[in-house]
């Protein structure tokens, strides 16, 4: 069979089992819509988090990204795993015990204020939608590569298959069908993995293959590709080129970004218990650390086999993929000596003479997962099961994300805003609604995407870093903190992250290198910043402004201790 | 839903207090480990190699190690504050 049947099956299969997943999950309650009715077992629930979690640029981008970064790439690895630390000891159990729907419920409450609970829902509504139009478009290039259809009608028909179970099943419906795209994505992630480390390494796992010795050369395969690095004028692959200070910064961006997703947070109040909401972020992060710890493996690879297919090769002789992906723009080649042989070199490549040799070759690098199993020549089963891999990935985050934005909109703002006498029946009509207009808004973002999603996605990180996370870590370790000082603290963290990223990505992109960053730290990892001044500015405030009321502080000790009576977010009133 | 068995305020801070004490020496094997040996550190201990593997010690830090140690932490944690819980008489369990 050829590789576009294969994906049609497959894809197929895989869309027929999340319908009748969330057929069988629909939700009939506001409970049962925005927390799944707090009934799901913590696995389960690790599993649907990390499904969440891993969205299309896990998936797709993050293996290409560190396969052209290296070492550079490792922030990546430590940022977008290492925030469940941080997550697992010092937000969820508390967030767990207060038991809310939604993290602007927890602001709002916690910090007895309307403000503090508009300023979090529009938060959680910004980073979320930016993070959706990027699935959206990960769903859009899947189709048109694999299955040959416009990106537009890939776009929609990736729309529908979300509207159908989101707006049906709510949390519950999202959850049950999260538990299924985890297995089609690492299935789908691992496979080719296990092929290509054998390949090249004779060792069938990929996370101790990379390790060893290249069986061609009998070295071992990471010295071997800093060989090839040098030789070619590329930086050492285990070195990186970004500064220490960066490097450090934009891995602490990424990390407490992680922890302050309101889409993330959000899972751990479907547990029924704080002990389950504890072991459910570890299994998260278990079921994440199998692709985390894969994809340098995977990068590592696909390197070394780009590098020898390519490198001082006839263009005339470039196998089938390599045209198929020129097709779609994101490969080209530019003989610029003419000699018909393409020269893909780094920055400081002389040949013998000592004289500067051009490079002639551009690779998108998000395409290096999806052209992995073809550069590789692996059957062509494997091809559909990466790209029906990389919609489960897409398809799962852009649900958890449209969950946040409908229950942003009909409960935070709604029932606990402008119309809390809203019944049960019309807050879950509301919330089907909202579901059903994000989920439009998106797929008109993922159709027509504005030309910087990259840029946006470093924005929501940098903003729910330096917005959410001081506002809830000061909620539950201080009860000193009040009103003022969180509310002052989100204003500021937000202003002056959003700030230093505008400037430099939107008015004068032309200033953005290191010598110009504050520090030397990029709009990337400026988040972390913003979230220092987050807490200086909140403790300082709070000490000059009157103290929260007592009951307060009463709260903050029911959300301390597990056991104790009923849900503690009901005696805030 | 009231307990006769409630705690007094006093075991509440002692219990508020070990919490504390392990999730500092938790958050700074934590750091050490990622921003330590993973970025501070990373180029003197690429001069070595993770014993018997081709990886350059920082390196593997950086891309596997760290990731494992967390996986490991967040599990320590679960442990630690299970018995916890159960010593002070807050665990959910006989609720």
């Amino acid at each position: 069979m050829s590789v576009t049947a294969w994906t049609f099956v497959l894809v197929g299969l895989s869309f027929t089992l999340y319908i009748g997943v969330a057929v069988w999950s629909r939700a009939s309650s506001t409970s049962e819509f925005y927390v799944a009715g707090t009934g799901v077992s913590p696995l389960a629930n690790g599993m649907a988090t990390a499904a969440d979690w891993m969205s299309a640029a896990s998936f797709i981008s993050m293996a290409g990204i560190i396969s052209f970064g290296g070492y550079d790439g490792s922030v990546y690895l430590m940022g977008w795993t290492g925030g469940y630390v941080l997550l697992a000891l010092l937000l969820a159990p508390y967030l767990r015990k207060f038991g809310a729907y939604t993290v602007p419920d927890f602001v709002g409450d916690r910090y007895y204020s309307q403000t503090a609970r508009i300023v979090a829902v529009v938060c959680a509504i910004f980073v979320s939608f930016t993070y959706v139009a990027g699935q959206m478009r990960g769903v859009g290039i899947v189709f048109s590569r694999f299955l040959e259809v416009p990106i537009g009608l890939g776009v929609v028909i990736g729309m529908g298959i979300v509207f159908f179970y989101a707006v049906l099943g709510g949390m519950k419906g999202i959850t049950y069908t999260q538990v299924a795209q985890y297995c089609v994505l690492i299935f789908a992630y691992l496979v080719p993995a296990i092929f290509l480390s054998l390949m090249i390494t004779g060792n069938p796992i990929p996370q101790i293959g990379f390790g060893g010795v290249d069986q061609e050369s009998g070295a071992f395969l990471l010295e071997r590709l800093n060989g090839l690095h040098s030789e070619l004028g590329f930086t050492a692959y285990t070195s990186g080129a970004k500064t220490t200070i960066d490097v450090f910064f934009i891995t602490a961006a990424l990390m407490v970004g992680t922890a302050g997703l309101p889409h993330v947070i959000i899972r751990f109040y479907t547990v029924p218990r704080v002990r389950d909401a504890r072991i459910s972020a570890g299994w998260a992060l278990m079921f994440i650390a199998i692709l985390y710890t894969a994809a340098p493996a995977v990068a590592v690879f696909a390197r070394t086999n780009l590098l020898n297919t390519v490198s001082e090769q006839p263009y005339a002789e470039m196998p089938e993929w390599f045209t198929t992906w020129e097709g779609t723009g994101l490969i080209s080649f530019d003989d610029r000596n003419g000699d018909g042989i393409i020269q893909y070199v780094g920055p400081d490549a002389r040949d013998a003479s000592g004289a500067t040799i051009q490079n002639e070759l551009t690779i998108d690098r998000d395409i290096m997962v999806l052209a992995n199993p073809e550069i590789s020549g692996l059957p062509n089963w494997v091809i559909g099961l990466v790209a029906a891999g990389g919609l489960a990935a897409a398809l799962s985050t852009a649900a958890g994300l449209l969950l946040v934005i409908s229950s942003a909109v009909s409960h935070d703002l709604l029932k606990r805003g402008f119309k809390p006498d809203i019944t049960e029946r019309g807050e879950l009509i509301a919330a089907r609604v909202a579901a059903g207009f994000a989920v439009v808004v998106a797929g008109y973002l993922g159709i027509n995407p504005p030309g910087f999603v990259a840029e946006v996605v470093a924005f929501a990180f940098g903003l729910a870093a330096a917005s959410f996370f001081p506002a809830i870590i000061l909620g539950i370790f201080t009860k000193r903190m009040n009103r003022e000082g969180a509310v002052m603290g989100m204003i500021c963290g937000i202003t002056f992250t959003a700030g230093y990223i505008v400037y430099f990505k939107f008015i004068n992109p032309a200033a953005n290198s290191a010598e110009n960053w504050w520090f030397g730290i990029s709009p990337e990892g400026i988040g972390t910043l913003g979230m220092l001044l987050n807490f200086a500015i909140a403790l300082t405030v709070s000490r000059f402004t009157p103290p929260p009321p007592p009951k307060i502080a009463r709260l903050v000790d029911l959300i301390r201790v597990p056991r104790g009576a009923g849900e503690a977010h009901e005696i805030s009133g | 839903m009231t307990h006769p068995s409630d705690p007094p305020a006093v075991s509440n801070q002692d219990y508020w207090r070990r919490n504390l004490t392990y999730v500092g020496w938790l958050l700074v094997v934590w750091f050490s480990i990622s921003y330590g040996a993973g970025i501070l550190f990373v180029e003197p201990l690429n001069r070595f190699r993770l014993p018997g593997t081709g990886f350059p010690l920082g390196f593997w830090f950086a891309q596997q190690g760290s990731i494992y140690v967390f996986v490991v932490l967040i599990f320590v944690y679960v442990f630690l504050m299970n018995r916890l819980d159960r010593e002070f008489g807050v665990d959910e369990d006989s609720e």
